[in-house]
């Protein structure tokens, strides 16, 4: 089985969203934010206290990620994947402000997955463990809030053909759960 | 007596942390290749050649295996007829601090409360045993937190049996799923105490992968056993299913209350970074 390997440009809008189905392979190429559990929180309890996010967030995708820091002449450092899960109680809130794609890896929990689907967003999994190989992609990386967070601050970066696959997308599909059943029939 | 300098152990803490996280022990990297030639599906053969195409690009030196750098375990032998000029536990986290620093890995240490982070990588965990003779065996482990979160104990009860022990395994094998980036090492500790049960599995995480329990024939007998029950649950590379859910299952045990049961699974991921040194 030839597997197609759909190119997708962020910024995205929901057209392309729509499109994605759980199990499709993306290379992803443009701008999109970094966060994870410190900065999550943080963005969470603004969007509590009714106040401004430092960075936008509609129409975005954001990569969970805390990389290694850069030698000399890099432009990052390791910059593979950390677990979704730990994001999980967060990420609801962020997609209600419009955010279209979150990247990391391992399963979602129920809420995560309706608010994907009530909320028209899609959820990645990039290769776990392999941050050396994804630094390859990224062209550029930028702190654009809470640098007092170090390798949890929010960045912005520009990647080109970013590998990830799709895990749940806004249909109610989860890749991880058909895995599963896929080779316990073999 | 011999005398060794802290100043030799903080150098050489200092070299395998940066190195550890560089370099994938040998027998990981040739079980990985050997299970990704033995895949027989397209998508979990990808994915093992993703990750030994990564330890390709980490071992040349500018990028670190993942960027979860970990938390530094170390297990040191210090033998009886060593001395050494100062404050071993110092030294070694002298060594963790500077590998840290001037690898250019992630600072992974925080408060559990305040959640600050302590900015050095520092303090290590260290576990000291006395042994025979004139060396000082230094054993490390950089563990991320992705595979540690997901790994769990359990006090159950001498009625629960063999057949207790390996629901438990299996059932936190399950939970961690994806999320602790399978292929897994397992290390598992059964009997002594809540904190000796434990250790035994983080120490058992140290061996290599063709070491099987060579002092208890029950224990090598469960971990074949447990081996081959974990690669059926098709998990599969990084969880997108596939027949390598395991690349090594490892049991340590000790003698434990006629009243106890304890069990402990400590899982690891894929890149099991562990590296020993001998003074």
């Amino acid at each position: 089985m030839e597997e197609k390997i759909i190119h997708i440009k962020v910024p995205a809008d929901r057209s392309v969203i729509e499109k994605l189905k759980a199990g499709d392979r993306v290379l992803i190429s443009g701008s999109m934010l970094t966060g994870r559990d410190a900065a999550h929180k943080r963005l969470f309890e603004l969007i509590q206290q009714g106040k401004p996010l430092p960075v936008e967030i509609s129409g975005q995708f954001i990569y969970y990620v805390g990389p290694t820091p850069p030698k000399p002449g890099e432009i990052i450092g390791s910059a593979g994947p950390t677990t979704s899960g730990r994001m999980d109680a967060y990420a609801p809130a962020l997609m209600e402000k419009g955010l279209l794609g979150m990247i990391g890896k391992g399963a979602r929990d129920e809420k995560v997955k309706k608010a994907m689907m009530d909320f028209k967003a899609v959820y990645f999994a990039a290769i776990g463990g392999a941050g050396a190989l994804i630094s390859k992609r990224i062209v550029s990386s930028e702190v654009i809030a809470y640098e007092d967070l170090g390798p949890e601050a929010i960045r912005r970066i520009e990647v080109k053909d970013f590998p990830a696959v799709v895990i749940n997308d806004i249909y109610g599909n989860d890749l991880y759960e058909q895995g599963r059943k896929l080779y316990a029939v073999k | 007596m011999r005398l060794i300098k802290c100043e030799k152990i903080t150098g050489v803490v200092e070299r395998m942390v940066i190195d550890a996280n560089h370099y994938l022990p040998y027998d990981i990297f040739n079980c990985m290749k050997d299970a990704a030639d033995k895949e027989t599906t397209k998508k979990p053969k990808t994915i093992l050649y993703k990750i030994l195409e990564n330890h390709k690009i980490a071992k040349k030196g500018t990028y670190p295996l993942c960027q979860d750098t970990g938390i530094a375990v170390v297990f040191l032998e210090v033998g009886n007829e060593t001395a050494t000029d100062g404050d071993i536990y110092k030294a070694v986290n002298k060594g963790v601090e500077a590998g840290y620093s001037k690898g250019f890995l992630r600072k992974s240490m925080a408060d559990p409360l305040t959640r600050e982070n302590t900015g050095t990588n520092t303090p290590a965990i260290i576990h000291t045993k006395l042994v025979k003779g004139p060396h000082i065996k230094i054993s490390l482990m950089t563990k991320g937190a992705g595979a540690e979160n997901k790994s769990a104990l359990k006090m159950l009860n001498p009625s629960d049996g063999i057949e207790g022990i390996k629901k438990f395994v299996i059932e936190t094998v399950k939970k961690a799923g994806a999320s602790a980036c399978p292929p897994f090492v397992i290390g598992i500790g059964i009997g002594g105490n809540m904190e000796t049960c434990a250790l035994l599995a983080k120490k058992s995480l140290m061996r290599e992968l063709d070491d099987y329990n060579k002092s208890d024939k029950n224990a090598a007998k469960l971990e074949n056993e447990l081996f081959k029950e974990i690669n059926r649950l098709n998990i599969g590379p990084l969880g997108f299913g596939g027949d390598t859910t395991a690349l090594g299952v490892k049991i340590e045990t000790k003698p434990c209350h006629i009243a106890s049961l304890p069990v402990a699974v400590n899982i690891q991921c894929h890149s099991s970074r562990h590296k020993t040194f001998t003074i």
